[in-house]
């Protein structure tokens, strides 16, 4: 009857995540307030609502995250990269590769078939490539941030951007926006400028098959469909849960293990 | 003799008018739609500074990231050599100059007789450029010339952690909803600027004498945390560090004018 759960609060969203019996049973995301405690207490309280499961019954929870030691109801923290790489196995078995794109970082994650991390790298220092970068043009555009993904299949001319530096590629889409480009061409323009920064560093790393993404990013199909091109390899999708919550579903996981 | 060098660089195009080695004209505009008329504007500017027409020069060399369309240009050189020799020929004792400009951030280093022997150059990333502090004055809603008197009034020593303009500008905000104060959050902002620049400069090695040029050299601000930042004292660049560019393609344009004299 072991209920555990994991939480994972990062800059942008924090997320949680309820497992029953070592199936997943609620999951909430939320945007992160100031401070960690009460963006982990919301993240916690919507996945409550969702399942006939109070706080207390809560037997065991591993925190993650940029917020991980200041969550009050957390008894174990553990780093980002290992939650990502043991969530990432429980959705995609068969993975080996794990792209995962956040608000505002970017971390590729290489794991043996145990899940053990055995190379990684990540960007969090440059805004290109990041979750903040497709946020950025979003808004440029007037445009829901959800509403980007399509734009690569509607768009029959692709523009190219100049540059990959979020904010030369901000001038440049006003630009072409000024020039009356349909927003499609720009939206296009822009998953194929975020697809080309992040491969960079994927291939840095050596991809392996399989290959899946995680992250709030990993909801833009336009992105995801220009990187396959990239890398000449199928990403494989996360369909059954959303990708946003990988980092949490690895807590979990490793609170279920911690309390077994 | 007469002589004239054009920068056109992606934010701001400049004339420099040399009349027998003494500046006769020089002229920093906001560039406008595209390079040529860019060109054109500053050039039409400068020449009515001096009084003459564009006939009345001899040679004219133009630079920047604009230089090929500069439609009356005799010869191009590239920005490289245009702001070694615009340091070096005023200050000879020059080794490294660290030019911050509009977009971009150039490293020279020059050997003794004026030479380039190494550089470095970043358009690629908008930190550690003119852009940088843009967008902060922007997001502090100060206009950009009042950010360079800031500096010297900061109290409280702050730490911006990102270099990265994105997330600075989050930093700044973060930074004014807890009520820190303007003349330090520039403080930390012109630190940020100068460690990123240092870096670059760092990359190939800095020699003394360090002269700082470009339109951001006119910040003391950022010139003090630039100094600060590579450990080493700035030689003040005797004209205004804008044009030191136009500067040095005037110079290289009597350079080529005396050449083909000798022919």
């Amino acid at each position: 009857m072991g209920i555990v759960a994991g939480c994972d609060v990062g800059s942008l969203t924090a997320k949680a995540v309820i497992l029953k019996d070592k199936q997943i049973i609620a999951s909430g995301i939320v945007r992160s307030k100031a401070r960690p405690q009460k963006s982990a207490e919301n993240a916690m309280s919507e996945a409550l609502s969702k399942c006939a499961v109070k706080q207390s019954d809560i037997q065991f929870c591993v925190g993650t995250g940029y917020g991980r030691n200041q969550i009050s109801f957390v008894d174990h923290v553990v780093s980002e990269i290992t939650c990502h790489a043991k969530g990432a196995k429980f959705l995609i078995p068969s993975v080996k590769t794990i792209i995962d794109i956040g608000g505002q970082d970017c971390k590729i994650m290489k794991i043996d078939q145990h899940a053990n991390v055995i190379n990684f790298i990540t960007n969090d220092k440059c805004a290109s490539g990041t979750g903040r970068f497709l946020e950025v043009m979003a808004q440029v555009l007037n445009i829901d941030i959800s509403d980007l993904g399509g734009m690569t299949k509607q768009s029959n001319s692709p523009i190219t951007l100049a540059s990959t530096c979020t904010v030369w590629a901000q001038a440049d889409v006003i630009k072409h926006i000024n020039d009356g480009v349909p927003h499609e061409d720009i939206g296009a323009g822009i998953n194929t400028a975020m697809a080309n920064r992040v491969s960079i560093l994927v291939r840095s790393i050596k991809p392996e098959k399989d290959i899946c993404m995680t992250g709030g990013v990993a909801k833009n199909q336009g992105v995801i469909s220009v990187m396959e091109k990239i890398l000449g390899q199928r990403v494989k999708k996360i369909r059954k849960f959303d990708p946003q919550l990988a980092g949490a579903i690895g807590a979990a996981i490793l609170a279920h293990e911690k309390s077994s | 003799m007469r002589v004239s060098g054009c920068d056109v660089g992606s934010l701001t195009a400049k004339v420099v008018i040399m009349n027998n080695n003494e500046i006769e004209a020089k002229v920093v505009l906001r560039c406008v739609s595209s390079p040529e008329k860019s060109a054109e504007s500053v050039m039409s500017q400068a020449v009515s500074q001096a009084g003459i027409t564009l006939s009345d020069i001899d040679y004219i060399v133009g630079t920047g990231y604009g230089k090929e369309r500069i439609s009356f240009a005799n010869h191009t050189e590239s920005e490289i050599n245009c702001h070694a020799q615009g340091v070096y020929s005023l200050l000879p004792e020059a080794r490294t100059v660290i030019d911050i400009g509009g977009q971009d951030a150039k490293v020279v280093k020059i050997g003794d007789q004026g030479q380039v022997n190494q550089y470095v150059y970043n358009d690629k990333c908008a930190s550690g450029t003119g852009r940088f502090l843009e967008v902060m004055s922007e997001t502090l809603e100060l206009p950009i010339d009042m950010m360079s008197l800031y500096h010297e009034q900061a109290k409280e020593k702050l730490h911006i952690s990102n270099q990265c303009v994105i997330f600075a500008e989050s930093e700044v905000v973060s930074l004014i909803n807890e009520g820190k104060e303007t003349p330090d959050i520039i403080c930390g902002l012109n630190t940020a600027l100068a460690k990123r620049v240092s870096s670059l400069a760092k990359s190939i090695g800095i020699v003394p004498d360090v002269v700082f040029t470009g339109g951001v050299a006119k910040n003391s601000g950022v010139a003090k945390a630039l100094e600060q930042s590579i450990g080493l004292p700035l030689t003040a660049y005797p004209l205004d560090p804008q044009i030191s560019g136009a500067y040095g393609a005037a110079v290289l344009a009597l350079k080529h004018l005396n050449a083909a004299k000798i022919d």
